[in-house]
């Protein structure tokens, strides 16, 4: 975008490197300081400074946002993101579909404002479809209607679901969807009501609109 | 020797490590044609519809005339008004200004934006302690809206019908351009999210409401000219630097100060793609 500007900055500079040798460049005012981005926040509430620090995944697809991740540094991301996933101590993926469906609804959690003594909520309704039924959703994500009644629910694709949630990461290095099991958004037993709202015959994801 | 030039490039270099430094930013909002539209597909438009009602009547003139009153006012230790203030094209000239900014001051040595240079002169020429300001930049729902605010909207009605030119000629300006196309696509926090998350693809939305690509021209396009915007759904007056602060948010982030380098970059970087845009702020929004 500023490629005519980067070439003549680049000949100035050749022919300032010529004429003063290689003197070390001089400090420009203040902006020549790379400034941290912590520098432009405030820790508040339970939003603290070091949310800002990058992990390697963070890193690695700030940089290639739009862009193919080269595949050495995806295999990384995805084999990190795998090993992490535990997956439910008891065994059980499904819990209450009920329960999963107000937390696909709610968009509270984390916020510098929310209360971190209440549950965090999923927000799958932000970003996808669900019920049939449910006009208000968005479209960052895929459509996850009928997911259950699609797919059915053998082991395979219940750990598949589950380790979509824990950690997309593990199937799609890059993905935007956040790491709702690894990063503590949400907890096992929410995962599990999740889980259940995408899988149970009763769940309205499953049901036909009326 | 072109001084510009090799400035630049010392900023060039020594910003490449660096520039990730920032997040994201803005998100609802948008072209008050696009958040309309957005509710079309399914349900049926009632903002459309208040909006026809509303007529050219939009809330947002009486905070203009607010702050009107408080450009034109005496006030503070030196007894100043602000009318003597440069908000970067002469003394006192309001016409066409707010629409090329944020831009390099000379006699500050920053880039600064309405919100970050308006604070600056009620400091110099009126002699305000401007921390309590800057503290509280936004007003809380329900409340009156802060003079800041005010000073914004009346300021920015002075470019209604101009076109955006957000200038790119000083190194300073330049940086800030690149330095805020690299932290739309910084990813932080908990939910891993970037501007680029919800404003880096065309046609999506989140729930109902449509969201800009902010990463294009048009998006840009579609979005800066209508800022500040008078948001029904908060009954309050929101600016540019409310934007990227509740982007912030939302993204699970810590709090994004008010004229901080992160929020000037991402306002620059939305700003300059936005050139040739028509200003229509202050706008109405859902």
């Amino acid at each position: 975008m500023n490629s005519p500007m980067i070439v003549r900055s680049v000949l100035v500079a050749i022919l300032l490197a010529l004429v003063v040798g290689c003197a070390s460049p001089r400090p420009e005012e203040n902006v020549a300081t790379p400034v941290p981005v912590s520098n432009s926040f405030q820790a508040k509430g339970q939003a603290g400074l070091n949310r800002l620090e990058q992990n390697n995944m963070q890193a690695v697809c700030s940089e290639f946002e739009g862009q193919a991740v080269p595949p050495e540094l995806a295999k990384r991301i995805i084999d990190e993101a795998s090993a992490g996933v535990r997956f439910p101590t008891d065994g059980q993926y499904l819990g209450d579909w009920r329960n999963g469906e107000a937390i696909a609804r709610s968009g509270a959690g984390m916020q510098l404002n929310d209360d971190p003594a209440k549950p965090n909520g999923g927000n799958c309704y932000a970003c996808h479809q669900l019920a049939a039924a449910e006009i208000s959703y968005g479209t960052l994500g895929p459509s996850l209607t009928q997911y259950g009644k699609l797919r059915g629910t053998s082991e395979p694709i219940l750990q598949y679901a589950w380790t979509r949630l824990w950690n997309a990461h593990a199937y799609n290095a890059c993905s935007h969807m956040p790491r709702f099991g690894d990063a503590g958004i949400l907890t096992e037993q929410q995962l599990k009501d999740v889980m259940a709202f995408l899988f149970d015959p009763e769940s309205p994801v499953n049901r036909k609109a009326d | 020797m072109n001084l510009t030039g090799t400035l630049g490039l010392v900023l060039v270099l020594c910003a490449m490590p660096v520039a990730e430094a920032s997040a994201r930013s803005a998100d609802p909002p948008e072209a008050e044609a696009t958040e309309a539209s957005a509710r079309s597909a399914d349900p049926p438009d009632m903002f459309a519809e208040y909006r026809a009602m509303l007529g050219d009547d939009n809330p947002a003139e009486l905070v203009e005339m607010q702050g009107e009153e408080l450009w034109n006012t005496a006030r503070g230790p030196k007894a100043a008004s602000l009318t003597a203030c440069d908000l970067g094209l002469g003394k006192g000239v309001l016409a066409g200004a707010y629409a090329q900014l944020p831009r390099y001051f000379a006699d500050t040595g920053k880039l600064m934006d309405l919100e970050t240079r308006l604070l600056h002169c009620m400091q110099s020429l009126q002699g305000l302690d401007t921390s309590a300001l800057q503290q509280k930049p936004y007003s809380e729902q329900g409340q009156p809206q802060t003079e800041l605010e005010s000073l914004t909207v009346f300021i920015a009605a002075q470019s209604r019908g101009m076109l955006v030119a957000v200038p790119q000629s000083h190194p300073v300006e330049l940086q800030a351009f690149a330095d805020g196309a690299k932290a739309f696509n910084f990813r932080a926090g908990p939910h891993d999210f970037s501007c680029a998350t919800c404003h880096g693809q065309a046609g999506k939305r989140i729930r109902l409401q449509s969201l800009p690509q902010l990463n294009t021209v048009a998006g840009a396009q579609s979005s800066f000219g209508t800022w500040p915007t008078y948001r029904i759904s908060q009954g309050a007056v929101r600016t540019l630097e409310w934007r990227m602060a509740d982007c912030a948010r939302q993204q699970r982030l810590p709090a994004l100060q008010h004229g901080s380098k992160l929020a000037l970059d991402l306002i620059t970087y939305l700003g300059v793609q936005a050139n040739g845009a028509k200003m229509t702020a202050p706008s109405l929004k859902r």
